[in-house]
């Protein structure tokens, strides 16, 4: 029993062992970013591409799910808000939390299940094909060329895709309310725009930033360490959504615990 | 120093590297002189592509020197790596043709990075490459829509459109029929005569062996354990070197 209990600790350390040296090799990468995205060259005409591939690949479930989840928020909260008399404050209430909250978190969750998996996927099979030491060959740091236009491309598009989820969503609600109750567009808007103060907006958009640089470093990171073969291509794409989306959520949590405490808890 | 040094172009010696437990070269020693045509046999997974990648310094060993082009490779700066890479061309195992990219962007990728040519010399150099290779009609292609045979050629004209002094080439030959096998061959033959070009060839085609090698060294267990040339080596009696050779005819 006694030998099993030993086995079994020794298994352990050895997996909690591995996964430390995993988060330091990550951290490693993502702080070499910084080293990178601070100095020349700029590949300028990559970090386009990228953009107009990010762009194009999220759009259209963006836009869908954005109508959807202000669609479906103000029929939930809707009736809640009637039997306490409260039903006025809906558009108020679908903005703030959409602004705050949802938008930028369900944005970047999306975005980390498109896009972190096709950079995984990219970068990996690069990898295994060599591609990546030809580029190295060919006097290119595949660093710059490959990893820092990818996560600059998905910092700068995280905040407008997030604006635009969250102006779907709340566009969203009003086709609720409309359907419901017929209600005015202008009315809806005016209100909407009343409950918005800059302080909700400024950390709701701004910590999409943050988010960009995960899905970005994480997919990259992945893919980067691809090995054995094509197989290890699919892993690299199924891992970096499954690390990238969970990263999301803790540093949502973190950035919102920082918010209350510096901005106070708002209106 | 003691040797006739200016002669030497590669200078490996004594050189060690694992992974973890893996030992994968333990004590590999080469010179390639200027102009020869080097060729490295040996079984897969024996360690040729790990050697050919230290000496232009994408993997690094533990222990031993390797010395290009009279310059220490092992601890280089990486400006300095990158002024010597310059001066070789790599043609990767499977090509590795950068697959968002069109034969023509994948063949003006060394000369933007690697040189100041202007956009008109680029646009003729990659067609006078490709008409070496004997495909100009690919230009436009995107790897994907390319054969086997096509990709290595490919691959081969992008090495060398910087004319580089010095080529490695990983596995030429390696899963082509045998006609399209011969041809990359002799390419790569006329290719090195015409630009005097001095290469190390990693192979287990002992047929491309024939055509292009001055020298072959047989890899096994982690070093060289015989060298000579061809002839030399087909009457050899030892029996890894007689297994190569039996396989063959
Ligand atoms: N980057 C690497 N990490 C771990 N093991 C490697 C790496 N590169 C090569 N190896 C291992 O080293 C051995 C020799 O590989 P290689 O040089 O590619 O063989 P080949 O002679 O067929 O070219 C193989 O067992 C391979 O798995
Ligand atoms: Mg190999």
């Amino acid at each position: 029993m006694s030998e099993s209990n030993i086995s079994y600790r020794a298994m352990m350390m050895r997996r909690i062992r591995s996964s430390m040296e995993q988060v330091y090799a990550i951290t490693m990468f993502g702080l070499r970013f910084f080293r990178y995205v601070l100095v020349p060259p700029y590949e300028w005409g990559q970090v386009r591409k990228h953009l107009d591939d990010l762009g194009a690949k999220s759009i259209p479930l963006l836009t869908i799910v954005g109508l959807i989840m202000g669609l479906i928020l103000a029929l939930q909260t809707r009736p809640t808000l009637d039997r306490f008399g409260a039903g006025g404050f809906l558009p108020a209430m679908l903005a703030l939390t959409i602004v705050r909250e949802l938008g930028p978190v369900i944005t970047a969750l999306i975005v980390a299940g498109r896009v972190s998996s096709g950079i995984g996927a990219e970068v990996g099979s690069m990898k295994v094909t060599e591609q990546i030491d030809a580029l190295e060959v060919s006097g290119v740091d595949p660093f710059n060329y490959l990893v820092v236009t990818r996560v600059v491309a998905c910092s700068l598009i995280l905040p407008l895709l997030t604006a635009y989820v969250d102006f779907l969503g709340i566009f969203g609600g009003y086709l609720a309310e409309w359907i419901s109750y017929d209600s005015s567009m202008q009315l809806y808007f005016t209100e909407v725009l009343q409950s918005l103060e800059f302080n909700d907006i400024i950390p709701g958009v701004g910590k999409t930033i943050a988010f960009g640089y995960i899905i970005g470093i994480i997919g990259a990171y992945q893919g980067f360490n691809t090995t054995r073969g094509t197989e290890g291509v699919g892993r690299a794409a199924t891992t970096a959504v499954v690390l990238a989306s969970l990263n999301i959520i803790f540093l949502d949590m973190i950035i919102i615990q920082l918010t209350l405490l510096l901005l106070g808890s708002g209106s | 120093m003691n040797q006739p040094q200016d002669n030497v172009l590669i200078d490996v010696i004594d050189v060690w590297k694992s992974f973890d437990d893996l030992h994968v070269l333990t004590g590999v020693s080469m010179q390639v002189h200027k102009g020869s045509s080097d060729v490295i046999l040996g079984r897969s997974g024996i360690g040729k592509s790990v050697l050919l990648k230290s000496i232009v310094g994408l993997l690094v060993p533990e222990r031993g020197s390797i010395e290009v082009m009279g310059k220490q490779v092992m601890g280089m700066k990486p400006g300095e790596l990158n002024d010597l890479r310059k001066h070789i061309g790599y043609v990767f195992q499977y090509a590795a043709l950068y697959d968002s990219l069109s034969v023509r962007e994948n063949l003006e990728f060394p000369l933007r990075k690697h040189t100041d040519a202007d956009d008109e010399e680029i646009g003729e150099r990659v067609m006078e490459q490709l008409r070496l290779v004997g495909l100009e009609e690919v230009v436009d292609r995107m790897p994907a829509q390319l054969s086997g045979g096509m990709k290595k050629r490919i691959g081969l004209a992008r090495a060398i459109i910087t004319r580089p002094d010095l080529v490695l080439y990983d596995e030429p030959t390696a899963g082509l029929d045998p006609i399209t096998a011969r041809e990359i061959s002799e390419l790569i033959l006329n290719l090195e005569e015409q630009f005097g070009i001095t290469s190390i060839t990693v192979t287990h085609d002992l047929e491309c062996a024939r055509v292009i090698a001055n020298r072959i060294y047989i890899l096994e267990t982690g070093a060289f354990q015989v060298q000579g040339t061809f002839e030399e080596l087909k009457r050899a009696s030892d029996p890894t070197t007689k297994a190569f050779f039996q396989v063959m005819a």
